[in-house]
């Protein structure tokens, strides 16, 4: 059984945690059962249950540590674990940036575990495919999915005191729909905690429609276009943007939030008013652990970004001790959450005279890490807007385009949705954003 | 996508942020020890073929796996992680009514391995209610008991810690000393032992190396508020820890030392050192039309993109249509056979055996023998990568032999093989090539890149640019990145060099599938010449 109660997995870290010889040991245990279906030409390809349970052991001695991983319990193994941890740190170089382990943190409480997708069965899984591949062949389109639900737990302890529990499910459905003659293609996306919320037939006509919309799309010319980016599109920005905001790499100099003359940029205005970025672990939309997955640091509500201005960046327990201001450590969080505003993507698109509208982008990689300059591309929907209406489809583009100016150029904001974003959960809203860079055309359907 | 699953490297400016890692960890000394013996693993393979045959299993194969990994991360005089992980298990598929089904386990008692198969058929059976055709496989002829080794002189993994340590060290002072504000380097180490086995009447024990070598030097001009990255040019390669003792036969005086079978990885410290500082004030770009030289050590990453990826069959039939995407390289412009791919020059086979290559086995994990074979030939489309369940969609008898899977626990599919451009039959060095260039630029070293889910339109950067005018190199350029269409390119080839050039290249953690499953794969080329290419300027300001 993957997922352990709060006592079963305290009494498991309690009893690893005796064990210890070193100076300093911390322990953690995770568990999930994850299911995942696949489908592909209108047919399931692969189907899948997961078990996996792990009980990672750190073992200190100074600025040395060893981590040891096992998957059994029996008091034998939580022993040999342990001394694998001590002989491990002990042959371990010293790490001169190691810090002392915490001591007992105050973990927000987090509800992010539903009973629809705890109790999720692979008939379950073949329905939501099925509904998704029903809908194709009644509109004569081509369907390709993939369905991954988890339910997991994580318990950390370590001989400080520290103890924390947190259990969670999420669910993510992702599908493309192509035309049979190849010439449309539509994508859509859910993420969810709880599956009840999910329906992958609606999700796949949303999917459908965008296909059979897109086909025998029109070429614009490249240049800088006024662009409606759906919340997947804005997230593949936003979230290699967040990607790379970190306080340590800035006060180094070699990130695009480094200040000309030295250190970072927090207190700047650097976005437009309207930005407003932050993470909160409990936050009912997007749910999260609530520590830090490196060190077990409790995570707290931050503001990243409000009214355009920065206000923390993430740093390290070790960067912080180094500041001379006696900075905070803030750790990477585990969600985001960008506030949008309240008009739906229609209504974004009747409010533009001329425009884009994206529903993703994609292949997204850095071109310059000093002005974040990103490409990529638009994929699965793209269409010109004109005088307030969708006007036809057009070639997809590829983009050269730093999402801080992008950020900069914002007209008008949509509502937020949830989207899955490197690797979490986040809260994007649609943008309405001018002057977008658009540098080629691309043939791809 | 659990982050857990992945070491992050998050903040240091690297290009991959993030590592697949499998496994628990262990102890170094556990690296460096041997794993079952093969009479042991073959009478666990024969349990779990005679149970699914029993069970009504038309066809069957087993893996069974152990798979080491280590990874040594430094930055500047400090070691931020060591990690050794061991995986071990089994992986069982069968065919059942006509459809797959597969199971894995790390409970290697007879008892685990039993009911593995039974679950591998029971999902089988399952299954084939939904199956629209029965599987249909290339007939593989047995080989009995036979083995295969990486031909490595230096078990990577014998040698001690300490030696890895001291060696990172030496490269990061080295680059240091140069001028160097920051350098991130590792090592990465792979050692797969596979048994693979089949109803066919094989038996397949392997032993397979790679090693990859990657560091970052990055230059900050504090002052001025700018900073420049130079990756290191090594390459990951399918060979043992000989790779990096840089031997002066090995060198290639160019802009700056490229590198064929080793590697030296101080020396190219101390050249990332100083090139980074000349980046930082190098002579930004015009954009407009280029010619490109385009070295090996970036030429790969092209090939990898624009050509092994379309060229994958499963991509051309629609499987990878909801993650990776489709291609433009459909079965029709196949079947025309007139599909010029590129220009007559250009002849792109596929491989799973060059001495070096990351691909290089001596059996692919179906048991089908390795070889080599052309995709494109006198610039015209002529064939894909396929295995033994879809070359008869090709009208094919054999599979071509890149089946394969990350673990034990990964079911087996189609994964690129070797993918390189055959040098010119013609007599040429860089430095003629280079004479012929009116307007051109020298690209050394992988960069940024990006391309669509068809794969027609693509973007890449490098890691250092010189600009050739009336066939001289004119200083180094900056912010530059070139953009094109993937026929449109390989049509404008115009000469490649002989095959004195040719190197291999490669990627070591190359992405697909859902759930993914990384691969390596390497890519040969001499430098080459592409006409007429669209350059543009990245340089972007911030307010």
């Amino acid at each position: 059984m993957a997922i352990l109660s709060r006592s079963e997995a305290k009494q498991i870290l309690d009893k690893v945690l005796k064990y210890s010889k070193a100076e300093a040991a911390s322990a953690q245990l995770t568990g999930a059962e994850t299911g995942n279906i696949r489908y592909a030409r209108n047919s399931v390809s692969t189907s899948g249950i997961v078990n996996d349970i792990e009980l990672a052991v750190e073992a200190r001695f100074g600025k040395k540590s060893g981590i040891a991983t096992i998957n059994e319990f029996s008091d034998a193994s939580l022993e040999k674990v342990m001394r694998r941890a001590e002989e491990l740190a002990k042959l371990s170089p010293d790490n001169p940036e190691a810090m002392p382990l915490l001591g007992e943190q105050k973990y927000m409480s987090v509800d992010g575990f539903a009973k629809s997708t705890a109790d999720m069965t692979p008939d379950q899984r073949a329905k939501a495919a099925a509904d998704s591949i029903i809908a194709a062949k009644e509109k004569k389109v081509v369907a390709a999915g993939y369905l991954e639900d988890a339910r997991s737990f994580a318990a950390v302890a370590n001989t400080n005191g520290l103890f924390g529990y947190h259990a969670a499910t999420s669910a993510n459905f992702t599908v493309t729909m192509r035309t049979e003659n190849g010439l449309g293609s539509g994508w859509a996306q859910s993420d969810v905690s709880d599956f009840a919320a999910m329906s992958t037939g609606s999700v796949s006509g949303v999917a459908i429609d965008k296909a059979v919309m897109s086909q025998e799309a029109r070429a614009l010319e490249p240049g800088k276009y006024t662009v409606i980016l759906e919340p997947s599109a804005v997230s593949g920005l936003v979230g290699f943007m967040m990607w790379n905001y970190d306080a340590r790499s800035a006060d180094e100099g070699r990130s695009f939030m480094s200040k000309k003359g030295g250190g970072n940029r927090i207190g700047e205005k650097m976005f437009d008013k309207r930005v407003h970025i932050y993470s909160d672990p409990a936050d009912l939309n997007v749910p999260a652990m609530p520590w830090a997955e490196d060190d077990h640091m409790a995570l707290e509500r931050v503001d990243w970004i409000r009214d355009g201005v920065v206000q923390n960046l993430p740093r390290s327990r070790y960067w912080a001790s180094q500041s001379e201001n006696k900075d905070k450590a803030i750790p990477q969080p585990n969600n985001l959450i960008m506030v949008g505003g309240d008009k739906s993507t229609e209504e974004l698109i009747k409010n533009t005279r001329r425009g884009v509208l994206v529903t993703r982008t994609w292949y997204i990689r850095m071109v310059d890490p000093q002005s974040l300059l990103l490409t990529g591309l638009t994929r699965d929907g793209t269409f010109y807007i004109e005088n307030g209406k969708i006007k036809y489809p057009i070639k997809n583009f590829r983009f050269n385009e730093s999402p801080v100016i992008m950020l900069n150029n914002i007209e008008d904001m949509g509502r937020a949705e949830r989207v899955g974003m490197w690797g979490y959960s986040a809260m994007i809203p649609a943008l309405k954003v001018r002057d977008f860079t658009f540098s080629s055309l691309s043939d791809a359907v | 996508m659990d982050r857990r699953k992945f070491l992050q490297l998050s903040g240091a400016g690297l290009g991959f942020s993030m590592l697949p890692l499998s496994g628990i960890a262990v102890a170094e000394s556990k690296l460096t020890q041997s794993g079952l013996d093969v009479a042991v693993k073959k009478e666990l393979a024969d349990a779990a073929l005679n149970t699914a045959t029993k069970l009504g299993a038309s066809y069957a194969d087993v893996r069974i796996g152990r798979y080491l990994n280590q990874y040594v991360i430094t930055r500047e005089m400090k070691v931020q992680n060591v990690v050794n992980t061991e995986s071990i298990g089994m992986g069982v598929r069968v065919i059942a009514n006509g459809t797959w089904g597969f199971a894995a386990t790390n409970d290697m008692t007879s008892d685990g391995i039993a009911r593995a198969t039974a679950q591998a058929v029971a999902t089988a059976k399952a299954n084939s209610k939904q199956q629209k055709e029965p599987v249909e496989l290339a007939p593989v002829k047995g080989h009995g008991e036979v083995s295969w080794r990486t031909p490595i002189q230096k078990n990577a993994m014998q040698i001690p810690l300490a030696e890895k340590v001291d060696l990172l060290m030496e490269v990061n002072k080295s680059a240091l000393d140069a001028g160097a504000s920051f350098i991130n380097s590792m090592l990465y180490l792979v050692n797969e032992q596979k048994y693979f086995a089949s109803t066919d009447g094989s038996y397949i024990d392997q032993d397979v190396h790679r090693l990859w070598a990657p560091m970052q030097v990055t230059a900050v001009d504090k002052k001025d508020g700018g900073f420049r990255t130079r990756n290191g040019l090594s390459q990951p390669v399918g060979r043992g820890f000989e790779y990096l003792d840089g031997r002066a036969e090995d060198k290639i005086q160019s802009q700056t030392v490229l590198y064929r079978d080793s590697y030296d990885m101080v020396e190219d410290a101390r050249l990332a050192a100083e090139q980074a500082q000349e980046k930082l004030t190098a002579k930004s770009v015009t954009p407009g039309k280029y010619d490109l030289v385009l070295d090996p050590s970036h030429l790969w990453l092209t090939i990898h993109e624009s050509v092994g990826h379309p060229l994958e069959l499963d991509r051309v039939l629609g499987y990878e249509a909801n993650y990776a995407g489709t291609s433009f390289a459909t079965i029709d412009k196949w079947r025309s056979g007139k599909f010029q791919y590129g220009s007559d020059k250009v002849n792109l086979f596929a491989d799973k055996v060059q001495p070096g290559s990351l691909g290089a086995v001596g059996y692919d994990d179906e048991g089908v023998q390795t070889g080599n074979w052309d995709l494109v030939k006198d610039g015209v489309l002529v064939n894909y990568q396929a295995i033994r369940d879809q070359v008869h969609m090709l009208d094919q008898k054999e599979s071509h032999g890149c089946c394969y899977a990350d673990s034990w626990s990964s079911v087996q599919f189609q994964r690129m093989a070797n993918v390189s451009l055959l040098p010119g039959k013609e007599e040429l060095s860089v430095d003629d090539m280079i004479k012929d260039v009116e307007k051109g630029i020298y690209i050394v070293g992988a960069g940024s890149f990006s391309i669509d889910q068809q794969r027609y339109n693509f973007q890449f950067g490098g890691q250092l640019f010189y600009e050739i005018k009336e066939g001289k190199i004119a200083g180094m350029l900056e912010d530059v990145a070139y953009q094109s269409n993937t026929q449109e390119f390989w049509n404008s080839c115009s000469q490649i060099c002989d095959k004195r050039d040719y190197r291999l290249g490669g990627s070591f953690f190359d992405g697909k599938g859902q759930p993914g499953q990384v691969s390596a794969v390497s890519h040969g080329s001499s430098t080459t010449r592409f006409d007429g290419v669209n350059v543009i300027n990245t340089k972007r300001k911030l307010g």
